[in-house]
């Protein structure tokens, strides 16, 4: 039971910190605040990832003739290329943000709302 | 050792996460979010993957945060209203479900580390193994991102330069246009 | 911020050094942890240092955007270019090992072009999306 827990705890750490960026997301009405949530969710998620690649041990998956047992370097590719690409629609919602504010005059995901019930 | 930094360092970043949802001040949780990125890239580091840790402090601690800022900045909205007629309830009850079938998933999951784990036997073991043979590199990172994922990299690349233009798009005219006052002005 | 010595002199100082580290951590991304990915966010890191610190119009002034918007489609095109010019060799899209005349130097050729295709895209785009940001702030 220990080790299943000591084997597992650091997985439902990272749960813990994906469904806080969750919660952000959902219950904050500020769009600025929103993406920040939507931000950590998906780092999270980036996080619970890398972990699956690492091997008790293993080293830096960088060949050398001193080490024979890597970390697998599969998902450490994937999740490189999907934090760049992350930051960049991150930068896309941030423009959006900025059209509703010249459009509404507000980055409340509320007070947008009753904009739209007054017309 | 390196599982006790781990979680040390998880539950730090679970702390910065709080942080993020409950400071009212927008500032403050731009900087919040920059400490937040700065441990993630210190996991990484403790999870054997320098390349992702690189990325993610010049990414997360760097550019998010400055993009955040620049944001705020141009909106002018420095403080969070506070919404009391939003219930808070049900995103709750939704987060808890969720994680909680999240955690009841993981319980099939391989042990951190499991070096006999399903991941590790059939496509990483022969990167591991023919990767440097088949390319001359020996950082299998990227090795795998340049050659055995060409296609791949070359989307991702894509989709970064669309982003761009995105945001061009949305941002490149100095017109500002006012939906309100147009709608009014019909 | 534009008054400030501290800032400016270390900033004056830091750029340089952090393109240096870009720099290396794009060419020797074979041997070390670093990749055009990496290379490109050090690199635009630097140029944002710079920005805040000196302000957007001597950022400009250093690198134009019109060099950005072209550094860009640059980068995607030499990836691609790399592609096709494995096809025209003999080879299918993005095999690199027809490049030249032994399969692992044509690896290693394909390797380093397309991460330099990759480090120009994902720097141009970074230091763009701020510069786009910024000219928002300015007041009007």
């Amino acid at each position: 039971m220990m080790d299943f827990v000591l084997g597992h705890i650091n997985y439902w750490l990272i749960v813990a910190v994906m469904m806080v960026g969750l919660y952000t997301l959902m219950s904050r009405s500020n769009l600025i605040k929103k993406l920040a949530g939507l931000a950590i969710f998906q780092t999270a998620v980036i996080l619970f990832y890398v972990s699956l690649g690492k091997v008790t041990g293993g080293t830096v998956p960088i060949m050398d003739e001193k080490y024979t047992l890597y970390s697998n370097p599969l998902p450490q590719v994937l999740m490189l290329t999907a934090i760049v690409v992350g930051v960049a629609t991150t930068a896309l919602g941030f423009a959006l943000v900025i059209r509703i504010k010249e459009a509404y005059d507000s980055v409340e995901e509320s007070e947008i709302n009753k904009m739209d019930e007054q017309d | 050792m390196s599982l006790a930094v781990n979680l040390l360092l998880l539950v730090f970043l679970l702390v910065m996460a709080l942080a993020v949802l409950k400071t009212r001040h927008l500032f403050a949780m731009a900087m919040l979010f920059g400490l937040y990125s700065l441990l993630v890239a210190g996991l990484f580091v403790v999870l054997d993957a320098p390349d992702v840790a690189f990325t993610e402090a010049a990414v997360g601690t760097g550019i998010s945060t400055v993009l955040m800022l620049v944001t705020l900045a141009s909106t002018k909205s420095g403080h969070e209203l506070v919404s009391s007629e939003k219930s808070r309830a049900a995103p709750l009850i939704i987060c808890v479900v969720m994680g909680a079938l999240l955690i009841y998933g993981t319980h099939d999951l391989a042990e951190l580390g499991d070096a006999s784990s399903a991941p590790h036997q059939e496509v990483a073991a022969r990167y591991i193994e023919k990767g440097q043979e088949e390319t001359g590199v020996p950082n299998l990172v990227t090795a795998v991102l340049a050659s055995y994922r060409g296609f791949d990299t070359l989307g991702e690349v894509t989709v970064v330069l669309t982003a761009g233009i995105g945001v061009l798009m949305l941002l490149g005219n100095r017109k500002k246009l006012r939906v309100k006052e147009l709608a009014n002005g019909k | 911020m534009a008054n400030d010595l501290i800032l400016r002199v270390i900033t004056k100082w830091l750029s340089p050094i952090i393109i240096l580290f870009a720099l290396y951590v794009q060419f020797h991304g074979d041997y070390s942890p670093g990749g055009g990915f990496q290379a490109g966010v050090i690199f635009s890191s630097a140029i944002l240092l710079y920005a805040l610190t000196y302000g957007l119009d001597a950022a400009l002034q250093l690198i134009p955007e019109m060099a950005l918007r072209i550094g860009a489609s640059l980068g995607v095109l030499i990836y691609g270019g790399v592609g096709v010019a494995s096809m025209i060799l003999g080879g299918n899209f993005l095999n690199y090992s027809v490049l030249a005349s032994t399969p692992i130097a044509g690896q290693h050729i394909g390797i380093i072009v397309i991460e330099l295709g990759v480090g120009l895209t994902v720097a141009s785009v970074m230091v763009l999306l701020f510069f786009t940001f910024a000219r928002r702030v300015a007041p009007e």
